[in-house]
């Protein structure tokens, strides 16, 4: 699982973990566009190329990665499986009498295109660092600063109510709780969503009354060292280049 | 649910991104400071409650549970289901970044409305009453999300209309399953713990 669930909270090391946070993300957010905006199969093909690039830089576990770029809710793969013979156009082949077009099929593959390489570059960009990283260097990008310090207690919060469902699971195995379709089932995941809403209310009154003892105001100082440098100037020309390079494959 | 980068029109991603970021600001403005933590908290359970798989015939469906996310927070559902959604982006690589916006409103918006329908049922005076109420908005919220996504879809160009009549009806199944779950989960946190409902309202002091 991911850093989240992890406890993972290492800045992952290689050359993109050495760029400032904010670039990373600024770039996440410049590509996205530069790549969404293209239709080419050509300058989709070579932003999937960019992003596999960025993923390597990033020293992220190439095969782990890869699964999880790939991963799309089943939704969406049945909306990719069914554009061919709902888009009107040239017919390429039939399927139980269902004609495929052309115009459907370059559809998918260039959502499909968009969508991976959206994803992988925001997995080497910004799923790279920790996230308070995340949290900090988003505060210094002006979000506000409630909704930082919610992204923060979530963060640091998801790790232990994980462990505390995994415990309240491990309790209904042992009574002999096998999950089926059925209205038992449903009562009682419903029964231990409840408890957990119930415990995490609990939790948070402890740490409430923990944190006023220390003195906390309603805020925490939210420290950072960002500064940029002539690393992060030339890791931004490089990732604006290949945006630029992926939109004029697609104007050409 | 998460809809994908690539698929929607760009009126559609500005469109959701201007909703969402009014929906966020909106909730921020009722998140005191001494709720913040409550409201991380319950965020983080909500986060956690979407890893849980339900089994459905042969296969599984796992949970969204904004309905309960909007009878417990009101309007601070919106930051917080944002939150859930950025980290999974970011970190699960689940859904895209441009379409942040969209899947945010998708989500958070059925939460919202849920939380005026319902509010007012979920303090019934009987925990069973209450339980009634918790499974309609429950199932009403993903009844709406998936209308949601599925206005994304078709907003978006005419050959997603089948595909999004496919999400409205791929849904029923995970209304029935959130409504009762929903309804189960309000009986045992009425019993137990009866201020979870209101929390976010309540005025001062106590978060």
């Amino acid at each position: 699982m991911a850093a989240v669930l992890d406890g993972d909270d290492h800045d992952h090391a290689g050359p993109i973990g050495r760029v400032d946070p904010r670039a990373r993300i600024v770039a996440a957010v410049v590509f996205a566009v530069a790549v969404v905006s293209c239709r080419q199969p050509a300058a989709l093909g070579l932003g999937l190329g960019f992003a596999f690039a960025l993923m390597l830089l990033a020293r992220l576990p190439v095969a782990a990665t890869l699964r999880r770029m790939a991963a799309m809710d089943l939704f969406v793969v049945v909306m990719l499986l069914t554009l061919p013979f709902t888009m009107p156009g040239d017919v390429v082949f039939e399927l139980a009498g269902f004609p495929a077009s052309r115009q459907g099929l370059d559809r998918a593959l260039e959502i499909a295109l968009k969508a991976n390489a959206v994803v992988l570059a925001l997995l080497a960009l910004v799923g790279s660092m920790s996230p308070v990283t995340l949290g900090h260097a988003l505060h210094r990008l002006r979000l506000p600063a409630n909704l930082v310090h919610l992204l923060l207690f979530t963060v640091r919060y998801i790790d232990v109510l994980h462990q505390e469902y995994q415990r309240l699971r491990t309790a209904m195995t042992t009574r002999g709780f096998r999950p089926s379709t059925s209205l038992h089932t449903l009562r009682s995941f419903g029964y231990l969503v409840g408890m957990m809403l119930v415990r995490a209310l609990e939790r948070s009154e402890r740490i409430l009354a923990a944190m006023t003892c220390r003195g906390f105001a309603g805020t925490f100082p939210l420290f950072d060292d960002f500064r940029l440098g002539g690393r992060d100037w030339a890791f931004a020309a490089l990732v604006l280049s290949a945006c630029a390079m992926t939109v004029a494959v697609e104007m050409l | 649910m998460h809809i994908v980068d690539g698929a929607l029109s760009a009126p559609v991603l500005v469109g959701g991104a201007v909703l969402a970021a009014a929906g966020i600001g909106l909730g921020l403005r009722r998140l005191t400071i001494e709720k913040i933590p409550a409201a991380g908290i319950l965020s983080a359970t909500f986060f956690v409650a979407s890893l849980i798989h339900v089994p459905v015939g042969p296969s599984s469906v796992h949970l969204i549970v904004n309905g309960l996310a909007g009878l417990v927070l009101g309007w601070a559902a919106f930051p917080a289901l944002f939150v859930g959604l950025l980290l999974q982006a970011v970190f699960f690589g689940f859904g895209g970044l441009l379409v942040l916006g969209v899947n945010t409103v998708a989500i958070a918006l059925p939460a919202v409305l849920v939380h005026y329908a319902c509010r007012r049922g979920i303090a019934a005076e009987s925990p069973h009453g209450a339980a009634i109420w918790g499974a309609v908005g429950g199932g009403a919220a993903i009844a709406l999300t998936a209308g949601a996504v599925a206005l994304a879809l078709a907003l978006s160009g005419a050959e997603f209309v089948p595909a999004a009549q496919l999400v409205l009806f791929a849904h029923l199944p995970v209304m029935a399953v959130e409504a009762l779950l929903s309804g189960a989960a309000v009986l045992l946190a009425r019993r137990v713990k009866p201020e979870l409902f209101g929390l976010m309202q309540a005025e001062a002091g106590h978060a």
